[in-house]
């Protein structure tokens, strides 16, 4: 049994902004419990995003929009993809290309900050990246396959064989959810070192649009943390939606109790938690295949 | 679409303070009030920024860092002066460097005074802020924005002479 369809990937596309959304609202009402405050409504993301969208938009290159949409649209193309149940390996390049164009979008604006940390970006894609090569290689030794329909499909849930794959790969996604420790280049908390990082030189409807592929972004991420859970009894869907819900919570936890590191700090942890677990996992799972 | 007003932005800015009102501004953050209940975000880039908060009076140094804060921001844009030193130049006032209040370089549209102001009437001034927010999105739809800001500032400064 696989849910991984073209049905799914078409849902993906249309409710992804809006589970998103809630996501990030629900992410700053319990930051905010955890911080003894209120906080606001959870439908505050939506209520910034259509406010963005009003303003006035300060062009500082014009092809700041068209980044921003190529950004948008492989962010997208990215999860639908992922959800379709395609190759995952052509689903991480395409998650990389998003990025760099996420990257041209700050460093076209030719400003000092928006520079900084376009550099930044560069960096973490750096440190997280060889983990997220590992997790597919990881992905294909358990089960013999790339596809992701298959993956989802197979006997046993992929983290019975990949619980350092796994680990692993809940350490860059603090990265790629731009949470505190690794917040470095940008992040949804204001007053950055670096004003809004990324975001700096972007405003009104582009930014708006950045939120919303942030929103696709973390949808995806959370696709592949339930993929390790996902096997071909319907009774994992749940099991998988748990453990990302749980997940989403020791994210929004550590955000909450850390300070953000030093970019060298980030990048040596990122390679030694990926050399600890992803390649340790590696060397066991091919050995138990060399056994057999 | 929802209104403007369910997310106001702020941008603060320092210009010569004794940091007194500053203290004020960031307390509204605190738990006790909470601002962030009402969507209210205290950003640190002016084009994200959709009220500009000024602590403080006007110096020859800071004169042009305001006009560029101002300028920077996109439409609609409120600014709020924070404290009296922000609405007239406060104890301040005469000495040889101070210009005046933030009015002597940018369109103020809220006066908050109090030396410090308190975090009450901060948020009050906020309030009133997102009130004129929608008023001048509304004005900005229709293209008459520079009629609103024009009898708005007539109605100030009747206000002020009054
Ligand atoms: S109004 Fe008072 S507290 Fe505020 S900046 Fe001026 S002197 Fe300081």
């Amino acid at each position: 049994m696989t849910i991984f369809s073209w049905q799914f990937a078409l849902g993906y596309l249309i409710l992804a902004p809006f589970i998103g959304g809630f996501m990030t609202g629900l992410d700053r009402k319990i930051s905010a419990r955890m911080q003894g405050r209120v906080g606001p409504s959870l439908l505050q993301p939506f209520y910034d995003v259509s406010k963005l969208m009003q303003k006035e938009t300060k062009i500082v290159n014009h092809l700041q929009q068209f980044m921003v949409s190529s950004f948008v649209i492989f962010v997208a193309f990215t999860g639908a993809l992922f959800f379709f149940g395609g190759d995952l390996l052509l689903v991480f390049f395409s998650l990389t290309l998003a990025g760099i164009f996420y990257v041209l979008t700050a460093s076209c604006a030719n400003a000092p900050y928006s520079s900084l940390a376009a550099q930044r970006e560069l960096l973490q894609m750096m440190a997280y990246e060889p983990m997220v090569l590992l997790a597919a290689i990881g992905f294909y030794l358990a089960t013999g396959s790339f596809a992701v329909k298959d993956i989802a499909a197979a006997d046993m849930s992929g983290i019975v064989m990949l619980p350092g794959f796994f680990l692993g790969f809940l350490f860059i996604l603090a990265i790629k959810l731009r949470k505190s420790p690794f917040d470095l280049s940008t992040g949804q908390h204001a007053h950055q070192e670096l004003v809004q990082g990324l975001n700096s030189d972007l405003s009104g409807f582009v930014m708006g649009l950045v939120e919303i592929a942030h929103w696709y972004e973390n949808v995806f991420l959370f696709g592949v943390v339930g993929l390790f859970i996902l096997n071909s009894h319907v009774w994992s869907i749940p099991v998988a939606l748990v453990v990302c819900f749980l997940v989403y919570f020791l994210a929004i936890l550590v955000d909450n109790v850390s300070a953000r590191v030093k970019w060298k700090l980030l990048f040596t942890s990122a390679w030694i938690v990926t050399a600890c677990t992803g390649v340790v996992n590696l060397l066991v799972v091919s050995l138990l295949h060399l056994a057999k | 679409m929802a209104k403007m007003s369910k997310s106001p932005w702020v941008l603060h800015y320092d210009a010569a303070s004794c940091n007194g009102c500053d203290i004020e501004v960031l307390a509204c953050l605190t738990p006790v009030y909470d601002a962030e209940r009402f969507g209210v975000i205290n950003t640190g880039d002016p084009k994200h920024a959709d009220i500009f908060l000024i602590t403080g009076g006007i110096n020859e140094q800071c004169k042009d860092v305001v006009k560029q804060l101002y300028d920077q921001m996109p439409n609609p844009k409120v600014v709020v002066a924070v404290g009296i030193c922000a609405c007239s130049g406060g104890v301040f006032k005469e000495t040889y460097n101070i210009l005046g209040g933030a009015d002597q370089v940018v369109p103020v549209d809220v006066y908050v005074p109090g030396c410090a102001a308190r975090p009450e009437s901060i948020i009050d001034g906020i309030v009133k802020a997102i009130g004129i927010l929608d008023e001048k999105k509304a004005a900005l739809k229709e293209g008459r924005l520079d009629e609103y800001e024009a009898a708005h500032c007539k109605k100030k400064q009747q206000e002020v002479e009054a």
